[in-house]
């Protein structure tokens, strides 16, 4: 096998440990969903799973791993605005606790 | 001063203005950045849900099966697998197996869609429209068909990209790289469907 067949096998074989890492995660999503557990140990569970998911899609599938300047540039701006959309979540409880059908 | 001179002092403006930001391609580069912009439209309607069944009082939870929503999953992620097979393929310069595993990733994704179709069907059957619901609050009807529908139109969009872009590459007019970028879209919906099924299915099961 050449050198460059066997870094290609390697790629490969990277790429499917990947998937297969990803299919045991959604699992875990599936399996969280059975769990009696309340409903926001579900959603923060299943939220670190999700994002663990989409750290390794970032980085190996869409190669973000193989680009420093790149991956900071994509992280950076993405986290500001995700965060940025959180503002309202003080009112979003406001509504559950502070009117009068919450009580 | 001559475009030569500027270039014999090392000054070149063309060479300056020609230099890619992170040494990616200007195409790759608007593909990023098109996704970054993507997900802040995904993220927005994600957490306008968060918002909404937070503050809504007996919020519904309809989904007796998650069958069908684990083989889109599985298929969903297989089909990205497959499009990485096409691209590894695309840069080692074998055009037909290229041409094939992207044309196979574009089989999944109209498999996906017709899942997801199949069971937009069931709910609409059972009374769920965009207005309505037979389960308490019309928004959760609302922000599953408004959810699901921009996330299956993004899977609608890139099945036809595939098509488009598989059969411009197998016919010489599009390179290896054009198939990457557009696998970059196709990954990145793969991505969003990781959030979508756990905050408006998972979350949402009758247990």
């Amino acid at each position: 096998m050449t050198t460059a067949e066997t870094h290609k096998s390697n790629e490969m074989g990277k790429d499917i440990a990947v998937y297969v890492g990803m299919l045991v995660l959604a699992g875990v999503q599936f399996f969280i969903a059975y769990q009696n557990i309340s409903v926001q140990q579900m959603f923060e569970r299943m939220l670190i799973v999700a994002l663990i998911e989409a750290g390794l899609a970032l980085l190996f599938f869409m190669h973000l791993s193989e680009n420093r300047g790149l991956r900071w540039f994509v992280l950076i701006f993405t986290v500001a605005v995700i965060l940025g959309m959180q503002y309202g979540w003080s009112d979003s409880y406001r509504l559950t606790n502070g009117v009068p059908w919450a009580h | 001063m001559s475009q030569a001179d500027l270039t014999m002092h090392g000054h070149s403006t063309a060479g300056a203005m020609a230099e890619p930001a992170f040494s990616v391609p200007a195409k790759k580069m608007a593909m990023w950045l098109f996704i970054i912009a993507d997900s802040a439209t995904f993220a927005g309607c994600l957490v306008a849900y968060g918002f909404i069944r937070n503050a809504t009082p007996n919020w519904p939870t309809p989904f007796h099966s998650i069958t069908n929503v684990a083989i889109m999953t599985l298929i969903l992620l297989t089909s990205s697998l497959t499009m990485l097979i096409g691209v590894r393929a695309a840069q080692a310069g074998d055009k037909p197996k290229a041409f094939r595993w992207v044309m196979i990733t574009a089989v999944a994704g109209v498999l996906f869609a017709t899942l997801h179709l199949r069971e937009w069907m069931g709910m609409i059957s059972e009374g769920a429209t965009l207005f309505q619901n037979p389960w308490g609050t019309p928004l959760f009807s609302s922000l599953f068909f408004s959810i699901t529908g921009l996330h299956l139109l993004h899977v609608t969009g890139g099945v036809v990209a595939l098509i488009a872009v598989g059969i411009r590459y197998q016919g010489g007019r599009y390179k290896a790289d054009d198939l990457e970028i557009t696998g970059l879209y196709w990954h990145f919906v793969d991505l969003v469907w990781m959030f979508v099924v756990p905050l408006v299915y998972l979350l949402n099961l009758s247990h």
